[in-house]
C-alpha cells in the first residue's frame, strides 16, 4: 500500500492507499466456479479496491466504522445476497455468499462482520423463523442499508454456553417486558433493530425484535479495542424494554434457533477468513521479492520460502475445504460440525499466516503500510467470536465420538 | 437515442504473457479475459450515461468471437447495456470483424456506434475507421468526451499540445479515450438483471481473413537500472553516448 492522497470526510483528514492485490489460484479452484460467481467476485473485489481499501487503515488506526459505505456494501450485495428477492436480497446461491464475505475480508475483517451480522444473524433469522409482517417490514430495509441490524446472544457472563442466558422477558397481556444484558455486539451502537435472544417465563429461549427508540434500551459502544477496529461494538442494556407483542419471532423457539444463525455466520467466516489470509501471503510474496538482504531479494532465502510456500499450501487446503462446504450447503446438507471443522481450520491458517507474514515483512509489518498487524489483531477476535477455536474442536469430537465434553460437571 | 457499443475481450492486465506452437500462437492457458477497458469503461458507460440523460432508448452491446466470450458480454449487460449481439466468428482478423459489425449495423439505425480507441492487447485502433467507412459514416477517432443535443454530436479530441473541438450531425462512429467516463463497478442488482437480458448469437458473414499472424516475440527484458553519482557528470555524459546510444 502506498499514500495516494489525503481527503477529508466532515472535519477530518484520511489518509488513501492504494491497493495493489493480485488474487491467488494456485490449484485453479475457480474452474469450480460458475460466470456468475467470478462475475460476482470481480465485482465485490473493484469495488472494495475502489471505496474500500484506500480508506479501511486510516479508519481502523482511528477506530472508526466508515459508515459511508453502508450503500455501497448493499449495491454490491453483501446485505443477504440468499435471502430471495421478494424482500430484497437477491437470491443467489451459498457460494456467492461465501465469495462476497471472503472479498471484504481481505480487506477487512471488521467490515466483513458487519455484513456476516447483517446477512446471517439478523436477516437470515427474520427469514427463517419471522412473520410474513416482519419479513416485509425488516428484510428489504436491512438489505438496501437503510437499516442495521444486530445480534444478541451473547452475555457478560455467558461466551460459549448460551444456555445459560439470563436475558428474559415476561408475558404482561399485552406486551412483553424485556429485562438482561448483551456483551460483544458488532454493529450495536449504530443499529436499527436487534436480534436479541431471551428466555420467557418457562426458561424457553425466544428470538425478539428490539427497535432502535424502545424505552428503557440503549447500546453503548465499547471503546478500546485492539481488534476490529474498523467496526463497531457494543453492548445491548434491557431495562424493563416494552416489546410489542407483534416483534416475537413465531418461527422456532429453543437454542437451536440461534444456533442455525450462528451456522449460517460461521460458514460465511470460514469464507471470509481466506481473504485476509490471501491479503497477508499477497503482501508478503510481493514484498519478499523486492526486499534486498545481503543483496538479494529475502524471497530468494530457504526459510522465506518455506514461510511462503507453506501459506499458499494452507490457503489452497482451505479454499477446497470451503467450495466443498459451500455446495453441501447450497444442496442443504451442511451440518454445524461441518462447517465447525471448517470455521476452526481456516480461521487458524490465517491467523498462523498473518503471524508469518509479519515476520517476512520484518519491522514494516508491524506499521500501518502493509495490513499485515491489521489482519493479525482481526483474526484474534475473529478465533474467539462465533464459537471458540477449543469449542469448535469440542464439536468435532462430539460430532466423531457421540461424547460430550463440553462440560465436566457430568450434567 | 439507439447506440451500439463494440466490445472485444482483452487478457487481463496481469496477464503473464507467453506463446505456443513456435511462437505463432498466444497461449491462452489460465489467462483471464476482461472486456477491453476502453470499451468498457470509456465507450459503454458514456454510452449509457447518454442513454440515461435522454431517457429513452437503447444500447446495445456487440461482439465477434465464440462462446467463450459469453462471460465478458455478461458483463457488459450486468453494466447495464440492454442487450448483446454476438457475431459467431474467431475474431482474428480486424477487416472482418469491422466487416461483420457493419453488415450487423448497417439496416438497424442506430444513433452513433462507440468503441474504445483501441483495444489493449494488439492496439490495431482500426476497427472504428473501418466500420464508419463500410457504412459511410463519419468516424472521430481518440475522443475524449462527447455531449449530444438533438441531432448534434459535439465531441473533444485530445490533440498533441491541446484540445480539438468537433461536432457532428446525424449518426456517425466513435473511438473513446480516457476522460470520456468513469469505469462503473456492475452491481448486484446489475448481475441479477444480466441473466436474463437477451444475448442473441447471430451467424458470421465473414470473407477470408486478410491479415494473418506470422509469429510472435516478447520485448526484450528491461535492464537494470545503472546509478550514477550526482558529483560525477561526465561518467553519465558517457554512458548515454556510448552505451546507451542515444546521444
Amino acid at each position: 500500500m502506498k499514500v495516494d492522497e489525503i481527503f477529508t470526510f466532515g472535519d477530518k483528514f484520511y489518509k488513501m492507499k492504494t491497493d495493489l492485490y493480485q488474487h491467488h489460484d494456485y490449484y485453479g479452484v475457480d474452474e469450480l466456479l460458475t460466470e456468475e460467481h467470478k462475475l460476482i467476485r470481480d465485482s465485490v473485489r473493484a469495488w472494495v479496491k475502489k471505496d474500500l481499501s484506500p480508506i479501511i487503515e486510516d479508519y481502523a488506526q482511528k477506530s472508526e466504522f466508515p459508515k459511508q459505505i453502508i450503500p455501497g456494501l448493499a449495491e454490491i450485495g453483501a446485505f443477504g445476497p440468499y435471502i430471495p428477492e421478494e424482500y430484497g436480497g437477491q437470491g443467489l446461491d451459498q457460494i456467492s455468499y461465501g465469495i462476497i464475505m471472503q472479498e471484504l475480508e481481505r480487506c477487512d475483517s471488521g467490515v466483513r462482520s458487519c455484513a456476516s451480522v447483517q446477512s446471517s444473524l439478523v436477516m437470515y433469522p427474520i427469514w427463517k423463523y419471522g412473520s410474513e409482517q416482519q419479513k416485509k417490514k425488516f428484510l428489504p430495509k436491512l438489505a438496501s442499508g437503510e437499516f442495521i441490524g444486530c445480534f444478541g446472544l451473547t452475555e457478560p457472563d455467558h461466551g460459549s454456553n448460551p444456555g445459560g442466558m439470563l436475558t428474559n422477558f415476561k408475558d404482561m397481556g399485552d406486551h412483553y417486558l424485556l429485562n438482561g444484558a448483551k456483551l460483544w455486539i458488532t454493529n450495536s451502537p449504530i443499529a436499527d433493530v436487534a436480534v436479541v435472544w431471551a428466555k420467557n417465563e418457562e426458561g424457553r429461549v425466544h428470538g425478539l425484535l428490539v427497535e432502535k427508540g424502545m424505552e428503557g434500551f440503549t447500546a453503548p459502544e465499547i471503546h478500546d479495542k485492539w481488534s476490529l477496529r474498523a467496526s463497531i461494538t457494543g453492548e445491548l442494556v434491557f431495562d424493563n424494554v416494552k416489546v410489542p407483542k407483534e416483534n416475537l419471532l413465531p418461527g422456532r423457539s429453543g437454542l437451536g434457533a440461534p444456533l442455525s444463525c450462528l451456522d449460517s455466520a460461521r460458514y460465511g467466516i470460514a469464507w471470509g477468513v481466506i481473504g485476509a489470509a490471501l491479503d497477508c501471503y499477497d503482501s508478503a510474496l510481493r514484498y519478499s521479492k523486492e526486499r534486498i538482504q545481503f543483496d538479494v531479494p529475502i524471497a530468494s532465502f530457504q526459510l522465506t520460502q518455506k514461510k511462503l510456500a507453506e501459506m499458499i499450501t494452507e490457503i489452497t487446503k482451505a479454499q477446497l475445504l470451503t467450495w466443498r462446504l459451500g455446495v453441501l450447503r447450497n444442496e442443504g446438507k451442511a451440518t454445524s460440525a461441518q462447517i465447525s471443522m471448517a470455521k476452526r481450520n481456516n480461521v487458524d491458517m490465517a491467523l498462523k499466516i498473518a503471524r508469518e507474514a509479519r515476520q517476512i515483512h520484518g519491522g514494516m509489518g508491524i506499521t500501518g503500510e502493509y495490513p499485515i498487524m491489521r489482519h493479525m489483531m482481526n483474526l484474534e477476535s475473529v478465533i474467539t467470536y462465533e464459537g471458540t477455536h477449543d469449542v469448535h474442536l469440542l464439536i468435532t469430537g462430539l460430532d466423531i465420538t457421540g461424547l460430550s465434553a463440553f462440560r465436566n460437571d457430568g450434567k | 437515442m439507439k447506440i451500439l457499443v463494440c466490445i472485444s475481450k482483452a487478457p487481463d492486465t496481469t496477464t503473464k504473457i507467453t506463446f505456443k506452437d513456435n511462437d505463432t500462437h498466444f497461449n491462452k492457458d489460465g489467462v483471464q479475459f476482461i472486456i477491453n477497458p476502453y470499451d468498457e469503461w470509456y465507450a459503454l458507460v458514456r454510452g449509457l450515461e447518454l442513454k440515461e440523460a435522454a431517457g429513452s432508448g437503447s444500447v446495445t452491446v456487440i461482439n465477434v468471437g465464440t462462446a467463450e466470450n459469453d462471460p465478458v458480454i455478461r458483463k457488459a449487460l450486468a453494466i447495464g447495456a440492454d442487450d448483446a449481439v454476438r457475431i459467431d466468428s474467431e475474431d482474428k482478423d480486424p477487416f472482418n470483424v469491422a466487416k461483420q459489425i457493419a453488415d450487423y449495423a448497417k439496416d438497424k439505425g442506430y444513433d452513433m456506434i462507440l468503441t474504445g480507441k483501441e483495444t489493449i492487447d494488439y492496439n490495431g485502433s482500426q476497427i472504428g475507421g473501418m466500420i464508419a467507412e463500410f457504412l459511410n459514416l463519419p468516424y472521430i477517432s481518440q475522443a475524449s468526451k462527447l455531449d449530444v443535443n438533438g441531432n448534434i454530436a459535439t465531441v473533444i479530441r485530445d490533440i498533441q499540445g491541446g484540445k480539438e473541438v468537433l461536432e457532428v450531425e446525424g449518426a456517425f462512429v466513435l473511438g473513446a479515450a480516457k476522460g470520456m467516463a468513469e469505469a462503473r463497478i456492475p452491481n448486484m442488482r446489475g448481475i441479477m438483471a444480466a441473466r436474463t437480458k437477451p444475448l442473441n448469437v447471430v451467424p458470421s458473414t465473414a470473407g477470408e481473413d486478410l491479415t494473418e499472424i506470422k509469429s510472435y516475440s516478447l520485448p526484450p527484458a528491461k535492464a537494470a537500472c545503472k546509478y550514477v553519482s550526482a558529483d560525477n557528470p561526465g561518467e553519465l555524459l558517457d554512458l548515454l553516448k556510448n552505451e546507451a546510444k542515444v546521444l
